[in-house]
This record gives C-alpha cells, sequence and structure tokens, in this order.
C-alpha cells in the first residue's frame, strides 16, 4: 500500500517468500559480525526496485557511505517480499545493517525486538513531522528515521476541467456535483481505489479521518457518512463500479487514459503521469466535509531502522548512514527527485519554494496522520475490517454503519 | 500450473523406486547373504526417496500442525518463543464470520471448477480422440493455458473481464447487450468469473489424462458394439465410459485436491473481493498469515484445508489402485 512504483497485485511474488519462511528456521549468517574490528561495508536492505527510486536511492547511499568511510553493499527487492525476508533474517540473524520498512511495518517489526532503537546512538526525532515520528515509534521508543513521505491528493485533468467550466472541488458536496457534472459517455467524474486489500483502507482514510472517523471503532457516524459518500459517488454513476477491483495502478490508468476526469492518488504518481503525451493534470487536497476544515490524511513512504546486528561497531557506522540520509539537505533532495515532502517540518517553506508542484501534498501532509499512530501492530487488522465494510457498502451488501459494524464485529 | 504436471509424477516415483531393485537383486548372486545385500539394496533405493519426502512434506506439514496451537506471530520470527494456545487460534478462526464464508465458497469454487473442467476436457478428449488434418497440432495448442504463468493469465483475465473497458462486455455491447455486468465487482457475478477462469486453466490437464484413457480402449471393442448397432451416443455410453471409469476417478480426485488450494488465480483476479464473495479457505489463510501476520491462526486455516485434502488423497489412492489393477494401464 502506498509503496511507490509497486504494481497492485503484487502479493503474488510473495508467494515464493512466503513459502521459503517456514523453511528457514537455520541458515548461514554472514552478517560480517567481527566485533572490534574495523568497519570496512555495510549490507543495505530496501524496496526501491524500480527507477527513479533505485537509482537516487543509489546515489545518496553511496554518498552517505563515503562520508561515513564505508563501502554500500545494497540490496533491493520487490516490495511485497520485504517483510516476509526480514522475518527470515530475523530468525537466521543474518539482518543488514541498515534496514528500509514501509511505514506501517515499522512497529510490526520493531514489536519482535530486531530493531535497535536510534537514541542508542544518539539520534532523534525531534523537528519530524508529528505523525511521521509516531509511525516510527513502538512503546515509547524510536527506532527509525524517515527522510521523505508522501500522502493521497485529488488528481484532476486540467483541460476536462476546463472545458466543463467546474473548478477543482475542496468539499464533499462540490465533490459529488464536480464528478456528476464530469461523467459523461465513457468518462467517469473521479476514480478512486476501493479494493479488496490495504491500498483500498488506505485510500479510504482521508474522508474517514476528515469526517472524524477513526480506526480505534470504525462503527460510527463520523465513518458511516464517509462511506455514505464513496456508495454515492459509485452508485450515482460519477465513479465506476469497477473501483471495487481497481488497486491504485489501475486507478492511474483510467486517469490517463481519461476515462476518469478526477482520482484520489499520491505523487508516486508524478513519472508515469508525465510520460502521456498530452495528459495535463494538476492535484488539490483530498475535499473535506464541510469548507474550511483540515483534511486529515494517512501518511506513507519508508523509515530507515538499525537493526540488532550485535555488532556495536556496525551499528554505529549504520547508525550514521541513517542519520546522513536525513539532513536538511538530502531531505530536500531525496524529495526533489522522489516528488516525495520532506519530513521536518521546518524544511517545508523551502521546499515549496523549490518544488511548486509539490505544494498540495505538503499541505496535506502538514495535518496528515500516520496509520499505526493509534493501533500499532494491530493496524493490518483493523485495515482489513475498513476495506471489507468499504467493500460491503459498495456492493450493497448492507447500508455503511451497518457494513462498518458488521465488519468491526468480525 | 507446473504443480499440476509435478503432481502427477510424484505419486509414481516411489513405486518405480521400490520396483526397481527387483532385476538388480537377481544377478548379484554374492557369496554372503544374497538375500541381506538385496535388502541393503532396497534400502539403499528407499532411503533418497524417504528422506525427500521426510524433509519436504512431512517437516512442513508437522511445523504447520504444530503452528496451528500456538500464539505465533512477527516476534516469533525473532524470539523463537511461540506460546502454546491450544485451540485458540481454532477458535477464532471459526467463530469470524469470514470462515462459512469461505468454506461455502471453496465447496462451490471446488464443485464449479471440477464439474466444468472435467465435461469440457472429455468433451475435447472425445472429440480429438477422432482423427483429422491438424488434429494433432489443436490438441496441442490446447495446452496454452497451461503454459501461460498464473500471474499472467490472472493479470489478462482480470483485463478481459473488467466492468467499463473489458473486452468480454466490449463484445457483449457490440452484440447489442445493454447493461455491462461486473464480472468481477458483483458480488453475485465474482465467484462465477473466478470458477470459469479456473475451469479454463484446468481443461489441459483433465484433456490430457482422459485423453491418454481413450487412447487405451482397445479399437476392436468399438468395430464389435457397431456390430451390435452401437455407435456414436451409445458405443461411448457403453464401451468408452465403462473403460474410462478408472481414469476418470483418478483425475477427479487430483482434481479436488488442486483446486481446492487454488490460491493465485483468486488473489489475482479479485483478492477475495467483492465482500468477501470469491474468499475461499486458502485465501483467507494466506491472508491471515502473510497480510495480517498471525502466523497461528492462518496455519490454523491451513490444516481445515489440509484435513479435507487429505481425504480427498486417500480418495485418489484407492482409486489409483483400482485404476491399476482395473487396467487402466
Amino acid at each position: 500500500m502506498a509503496r511507490r512504483g509497486a504494481p497492485r497485485r503484487t502479493a503474488l511474488p510473495a508467494l515464493a517468500a512466503a513459502a521459503a519462511l517456514a523453511l528457514t528456521a537455520c541458515g548461514g549468517g554472514s552478517g560480517g559480525a567481527t566485533p572490534g574490528g574495523e568497519v570496512t561495508s555495510l549490507r543495505v536492505l530496501d524496496y526501491y526496485n524500480n527507477e527513479p527510486d533505485k537509482t537516487v536511492y543509489a546515489r545518496k547511499l553511496d554518498e552517505c557511505g563515503q562520508q561515513a568511510g564505508v563501502a554500500i553493499e545494497r540490496e533491493t527487492i520487490p516490495g511485497p517480499q520485504l517483510v516476509a525476508k526480514v522475518l527470515q533474517q530475523a530468525s537466521s540473524r543474518t539482518l543488514p545493517d541498515v534496514l528500509m520498512l514501509d511505514n506501517p511495518d515499522l512497529q510490526q517489526i520493531a514489536a519482535t525486538g530486531a530493531l535497535a532503537p536510534i537514541s542508542d546512538f544518539g539520534l532523534s526525532v525531534d523537528g519530524f513531522q508529528e505523525g511521521v515520528a509516531s509511525a516510527s515509534t513502538f512503546e515509547g521508543q524510536v527506532y527509525g528515521l524517515q527522510p521523505v513521505t508522501n500522502s493521497l491528493g485529488l488528481f484532476y485533468n486540467v483541460d476536462i476541467l476546463a472545458q466543463a467550466g467546474i473548478q477543482p472541488p475542496t468539499t464533499w458536496d462540490e465533490l459529488k456535483t464536480a464528478a456528476a457534472a464530469l461523467t459523461q459517455g465513457e468518462r467517469y467524474g473521479v476514480a478512486f481505489s476501493a479494493v479488496a486489500d490495504y491500498e483500498g483502507a488506505w485510500q479510504f482514510l482521508p474522508f474517514m479521518w476528515s469526517n472524524g472517523g477513526d480506526e480505534t471503532d470504525i462503527a460510527t457516524p463520523q465513518t458511516a457518512q464517509a462511506l455514505q459518500l464513496w456508495v454515492d459517488l459509485v452508485n450515482s454513476g460519477s465513479a465506476s463500479k469497477s473501483v471495487l477491483n481497481w488497486g491504485q495502478a489501475d486507478v492511474k490508468d483510467q486517469f490517463a487514459a481519461g476515462n476518469a476526469a478526477m482520482m484520489v492518488n499520491g505523487p508516486w504518481q508524478f513519472p508515469a503521469l508525465d510520460e502521456v503525451a498530452g495528459l495535463k493534470y494538476e492535484v488539490v487536497p483530498i475535499p473535506v466535509p464541510r469548507a474550511g476544515q483540515d483534511v486529515v490524511a494517512p501518511l506513507g513512504g519508508e523509515t530507515w531502522t538499525i537493526p540488532q546486528t550485535g555488532d556495536p561497531a556496525r551499528q554505529a557506522k549504520a547508525a550514521e548512514i541513517v542519520a546522513c540520509l536525513n539532513t536538511d539537505e538530502n531531505q530536500i533532495a531525496l524529495a526533489t527527485d522522489r516528488t516525495t515532502v520532506p519530513t521536518k517540518t521546518a524544511l517545508r517553506d523551502r521546499f515549496v519554494t523549490e518544488v511548486p508542484r509539490m505544494a498540495a501534498f505538503t499541505d496535506v501532509v502538514q495535518t496528515a496522520r500516520s496509520r499505526t499512530g493509534k493501533l500499532g501492530a494491530e493496524w493490518p487488522a483493523a485495515a482489513t475490517k475498513i476495506y471489507t465494510a468499504v467493500q460491503t457498502a459498495l456492493t450493497g451488501g448492507a447500508a455503511p454503519l451497518q457494513a462498518l459494524q458488521q465488519a468491526q464485529d468480525g | 500450473m507446473a504443480e499440476r504436471a509435478g503432481g502427477v509424477a510424484a505419486p509414481e516415483r516411489p513405486l518405480v523406486s521400490t520396483a526397481a531393485p527387483e532385476p538388480v537383486s537377481g544377478p548379484a548372486g554374492g557369496w554372503r547373504s544374497p538375500r541381506g545385500r538385496e535388502r541393503l539394496l532396497q534400502l539403499g533405493f528407499l532411503v533418497p526417496a524417504v528422506l525427500y519426502l521426510v524433509v519436504f512434506f512431512g517437516y512442513p506439514v508437522v511445523q504447520n500442525l504444530l503452528m496451528g496451537f500456538q500464539e505465533y506471530t512477527t516476534r516469533t520470527f525473532y524470539t523463537g518463543e511461540a506460546p502454546w494456545v491450544g485451540l485458540d487460534n481454532y477458535a477464532a478462526v471459526i467463530s469470524s464470520n469470514v470462515f462459512g464464508t469461505a468454506l461455502l465458497n471453496t465447496a462451490l469454487f471446488t464443485a464449479g471448477s471440477i464439474a466444468g473442467q472435467f465435461v469440457l476436457g472429455l468433451a475435447i478428449a472425445v472429440f480429438f480422440h477422432r482423427r483429422f488434418p491438424l488434429g494433432g497440432l489443436l490438441r496441442s495448442l490446447l495446452l496454452l493455458p497451461w503454459l501461460i504463468p498464473l500471474i499472467v493469465s490472472g493479470a489478462v483475465w482480470r483485463w478481459i473481464l473488467d466492468q467499463d473497458n473489458g473486452a468480454l462486455n466490449q463484445f457483449l455491447g457490440a452484440l447489442g447487450v445493454a447493461d455491462r455486468p461486473g464480472w468481477l465487482t458483483s458480488t453475485s457475478l465474482a465467484l462465477i468469473a473466478v470458477i470459469a477462469v479456473n475451469i479454463w486453466i484446468g481443461i489441459p490437464f483433465n484433456t490430457t489424462i482422459l485423453y491418454g484413457g481413450l487412447q487405451d480402449v482397445p479399437e476392436e471393442l468399438y468395430e464389435a458394439a457397431a456390430l451390435d448397432g452401437a455407435t456414436g451416443w451409445r458405443a461411448f455410453r457403453h464401451v468408452t465410459w465403462p473403460l474410462l471409469r478408472p481414469v476418470v476417478a483418478v483425475v477427479l480426485v487430483l482434481g479436488v485436491v488442486y483446486t481446492i488450494k487454488v490460491l493465485d488465480i483468486i488473489l489475482g483476479l479479485t483478492d477475495g473481493g467483492p465482500a468477501n464473495a470469491t474468499q475461499t479457505v486458502a485465501t483467507q489463510a494466506y491472508h491471515l498469515s502473510f497480510q495480517e501476520f498471525r502466523f497461528g491462526e492462518g496455519a490454523a486455516m491451513g490444516n481445515v484445508l489440509i484435513v479435507i485434502s487429505l481425504v480427498f488423497a486417500l480418495l485418489y489412492l484407492r482409486a489409483n489402485r483400482r485404476a491399476l489393477v482395473g487396467g487402466g494401464r
């Protein structure tokens, strides 16, 4: 979910990794742990296996490695395989020196005891956006530093809206009217992902949270109203029924093909959208229930951690790398190259001046929340309930509040 | 698909390896207890197979059985601690709303897929049993679904079945059908669509095995039957079918075992949605283990599947024995 560039339906490659899990209780440990010896190289594991991320991070990691005086041995694997791989490495004690994790997975992994608190190395999250910091925190200890973040916004096709003389919507009512007016022939007004996996839950969050909904108790009128909005959009024909089976990459394809005038998506789609000839698009924050309210969107992005490899010298070097990725300069550089938002609040104004197209997302991130801030390791279960309720309501299986109650009761 | 090919061959392997020693031991009449040497030789042939089974089948199955009784979480991978929780995982899994749906879907999916695959597979096998120009080429083309990776066929079918821009609905539209069915987005159609795709995937397997069975029916019987006036349907009913029955039993039972655990095609098409309409025991087990990281509950769900498969595996062994004795070969 919200993994950059990771295509939808990627559960399949994970199968292979998953199957391997059961058999990896033992394994050769080559962590290069020679306590006291000179540290000449560090092992890094991440899932930036697509361009441009792959190269952007390769450059940054090498720079940071040079500063710390170590060579970087980097391994990149497909996103859906990462957690399985980390668990396997945790059980065979072959964790890398520097480990990247998708932010909602951090608490899950920190709970195993495989990660070192960053305070051990004199690092802290002072000055970081609050939600970002909370995603990297487990039971009062911070386990990772996340240089950049992303979130969801409302993309719109500039030409289509201009032709129809419609302004990008800012409230739910405007969204409904605009989507209805923009629906014509084969084209839908708006597209989003309500698929039966975490991507669907992630896309529903900005609507649910902005209306005061909460993942600790989803069977509330606030969450039901948000769900009603989605139901209305689909039932009125302003959004396709196919949203039930569209991942975020599918939503982007529909938007790029002109089949949807607006879409809910994130900045990781910029590179793909920029390649579409003749497509002019802009991004605004997700519409809020009533004018003047703040949008509360979920935070995406990955955090960098220092696993417990049992070698203090290597861990100290690893901490230098993590700190280096999070310097002001590198946060801005990574955010610029990867169309994401720096996580240090003080960098915002400078960043928006340098990269104006990121203004909407930078705004959204201001008030955004992390998925695991409240539930921690229980988030996956809550996310399952959320997308199940969304699907039940959208297929007409139950009214929104009822669907939410059913899903909550399990 | 690879599993299917492997699955057919696998049960035969032990038969071959245990049978092999006999001719070897004959001429090896040594001076010290030829019988002992023969035993040793037999054992030598047996050990690799047994070792293979224990390591790659026995260990995972036993581990999975145990996991079902443990609180096995991400933490366990690092600490190794997996507290014994008795039947808690089973209670949690069975009391959840999804379990009933998943069980029913698994039954419908399996029954529907098998019925479709078998009937179409048999019809095609009988059709190709006659010789006609290009028959061999067409028959090999039929194997195509078997050769395409499941991830690819899943992606292609998802595109074909898309409600708005899918090839199928475009085609229906061209025929003048006004409303576009939501093949993968309607709770009443999604399971049917997934079954249909699985039937498409399973036809080559059924056709191949049944075609092999048909080849073994002696030509003279048809000639004799024709003399008695039994041709066409009656020849099939009274000659082909009785002689094919042992092979049919094997095909059906193996089909059940393969179909009941189908995961990739469902994940690829619908991910268990919409609203759990295509959620099966297998997909739910996968979800619990690898998406919610509740490995204990996932294992419990998986064990339910193992028990069901085991029943059919035993049926297969019986059917197979009968097929060997009854002259299917």
